[in-house]
């Protein structure tokens, strides 16, 4: 019966944004979008903040990454938002080119449960070991010769990851492919992997919990999750040799890189010493030629519009303040440009 | 027209609809499946590895079958003597009076539960339990999805074989009292006899129901793609494999996560077929 459920859910979430985009009017806009979950207190935070301005009404589904990608490949959507870029085959599948610029970028955290142990460091190798299963227990030997002076107790370990797809295991199984030759080649990166230990947490909120409540867990989380929830979280040995806590710095540091002209990169493992190596940014897709069926030149404008002020210094400072990794400037100038090549009919909407 | 023609079609286009509605799930379960069963056929069905990774890209159901029947048959284990004998209670020990009422009452609440509650008890209550006395060490796994799940189906066992215990001709019982039977021997040699084929058919509705259940055992069962070693291992089933993997699949990922629903659709019409039947049959 559940499954029932889940598609009456899925058919009113489509039906809500298909009608909300027929409804779209000159006097009255309204934009949809859905995808990640990851990004989600973010844009929902400013699109409540946009429709004051503007009177453009924006809804937003945290459907997943994948979901936001299907909504907008279906048409159901303005635009789609995944943590996860889309890849050449993913391009291709599309009915009509696509862009795809970032929004903000955020760190992934090593979120544990230790009782008494507050500070905890890893390097990438000791990292990929527990999550392949090799370290069992806290008491490794590989452990307690990183962390002098912290006492490990002889717990085993419980290794927590995404159960349901998501970017933020996109982020962390990337980082681990970089990392880890055997676990490139035995599990790869994704939104969901064949994880060889470890039990599942769904959602970001699913595995923060699990890890607050399970001594000896260790997981990976979106930092908002660890922060809000006060959970501890381990410093990562970064790829110049340095043993780095996520923080608003290290990870705006990781984000520093040269950006491709498609921004199709991931900045996990970032050469930079000042950087916290679990790191991702997240995108927003929209299609490049914004007359597809019977839209508007206001819906497209509007659209448009909206994700030029998300890429103002207004709408990063909101990013900032709920623990998000605004752009870097030369990201932003590499967005607007991008938005600039989006056409109604095509001519430019933007000028 | 009169008034009762238009009801009657009023009646029989609602119940036309639900017709329309079932096949048109169970045709979009199966058209969705196909690209599924053409990479991988009949071997889905006895493949435990789940490998959801770009490129890698290889599905069998065998694990979820397993998790699945696994959790299902242990709730309904655990199930069983707590619903025979709070039925007992209600139906017959205490029949009409306040503690009947009292205790039917609670059953019938925890059916009105919702499961997200009851997995969230199991979660913070039933599961740091389980790790203290030393089951476990980390409490997710078959055991404590599977414990969830019998409080859960309890009041569906429960309800059913209440009202087929207290259909037992009170005649047949008070011949037996009179032949001199003790109350012992009047349940097992009047009422279960009579009642036996219902009871069994409510169990059977009951363990219909923990098949699919997802929200609770999502949150109890550890999410992990493995098939289950043992009563305390980790696993999942196939309810929950779709809810967690559902957002985010695409192309044969996706097939084949409706593939597992058409089989889950296709276990539990069986289950609930057999239920009936039995009723039918033996009633």
């Amino acid at each position: 019966m559940k499954k029932i459920g889940l598609f009456l859910a899925l058919a009113l979430v489509f039906a809500s944004c298909h009608s909300g985009k027929k409804n779209g009017n000159q006097s009255s806009v309204t934009l949809s979008g859905a995808g990640s979950t990851f990004v989600m207190p973010f844009y929902t935070t400013a699109f409540q903040k946009y429709t004051p301005l503007t009177g453009v009404k924006v809804s937003y589904g945290g459907i997943g990454s994948g979901g936001g990608i299907r909504s907008l490949k279906d048409r159901v959507v303005d635009f789609g938002a995944s943590d996860a870029f889309l890849t050449d085959t993913q391009m291709t599948a599309m009915p009509a080119p696509v862009v795809e610029f970032p929004t903000c970028s955020g760190a992934v955290v090593m979120a544990f449960n230790l009782p008494g142990i507050q500070d905890m460091k890893l390097t990438p190798d000791v990292l990929a070991n527990i999550y392949l299963g090799k370290i069992k227990k806290w008491n490794d030997p590989a452990l307690a010769q990183l962390n002098p002076g912290v006492k490990f107790p002889n717990l085993p370990i419980t290794v927590v990851y995404r159960s349901d797809g998501s970017g933020t295991s996109n982020i962390f199984t990337n980082y681990l492919t970089k990392v880890s030759p055997e676990w490139k080649a035995k599990y790869g990166f994704g939104t969901t992997v064949n994880w060889p230990v470890g039990i599942g947490g769904k959602g970001n909120p699913g595995v923060a919990g699990t890890i607050s409540q399970t001594v000896g867990a260790i997981g990976y989380v979106e930092s908002t999750y660890a922060f809000a929830q006060k959970i501890p979280f381990a410093s990562v040995k970064n790829q110049a040799g340095i043993f780095i806590k996520p923080d608003f710095a290290s990870t705006s540091a990781a984000g520093k890189g040269t950006m491709p002209a498609d921004t199709r990169i991931m900045i996990t493992n970032s050469p930079d010493p000042a950087a916290y190596p679990i790191a991702g940014f997240t995108w927003v897709i929209i299609y490049k030629e914004q007359n597809y069926n019977n839209r508007t030149l206001a819906q497209a404008e509007a659209l448009l519009k909206l994700w030029d002020w998300m890429l103002s210094s207004d709408a990063q400072a909101i990013a900032q303040q709920i623990d998000y990794v605004p752009l870097p400037a030369s990201v932003v100038a590499l967005d607007k440009s991008i938005l600039r090549t989006v056409t109604f009919n095509g001519k430019p909407i933007l000028q | 027209m009169n008034s009762d023609k238009i009801t009657k079609y009023i009646l029989f286009g609602a119940s036309l609809l639900i017709l329309v509605l079932a096949g048109g799930m169970l045709y979009s379960l199966v058209e969705g499946s196909v690209p599924s069963f053409r990479v991988f056929g009949w071997k889905f069905l006895v493949t435990p590895e789940w490998n959801p990774t770009q490129g890698d890209q290889h599905f069998g159901a065998l694990a979820f079958i397993v998790g699945t029947l696994f959790t299902s048959i242990f709730a309904l284990l655990v199930a069983i003597p707590l619903a025979f004998s709070t039925s007992l209670i209600v139906a017959e020990y205490f029949r009409k009076t306040w503690f009947a009422n009292v205790v039917s009452t609670c059953v019938d609440l925890l059916a009105g539960i919702p499961s997200v509650i009851f997995g969230l008890w199991g979660f913070y209550a039933l599961r740091p339990f389980i790790v203290s006395i030393g089951l476990s060490h980390q409490g997710f796994g078959i055991f404590t999805a599977g414990l969830v799940l019998a409080i859960m189906i309890v009041p569906y066992a429960t309800s059913l074989s209440n009202s087929i215990i207290m259909m037992v001709p009170n005649e047949l019982k008070e011949a037996a009292y009179s032949l001199g039977a003790t109350r012992l021997e009047v349940i097992w040699n009047v009422i279960l006899p009579n009642a036996r084929s219902g009871i069994t058919a409510s169990y059977i509705l009951a363990f219909g129901r923990a098949l699919g259940e997802t929200m609770a055992v999502t949150m109890l069962i550890g999410n992990a793609n493995i098939l289950p070693k043992g009563l305390f291992s980790t696993g999942n089933t196939m309810a929950s494999v779709i809810a967690n993997e559902f957002g985010e699949a695409s192309g044969v990922h996706l097939s084949s996560l409706i593939e597992i629903g058409l089989l889950l659709f296709v276990i539990t019409a069986i289950i609930n077929a057999t239920g009936k039947y039995i009723i039918k049959k033996f009633a």
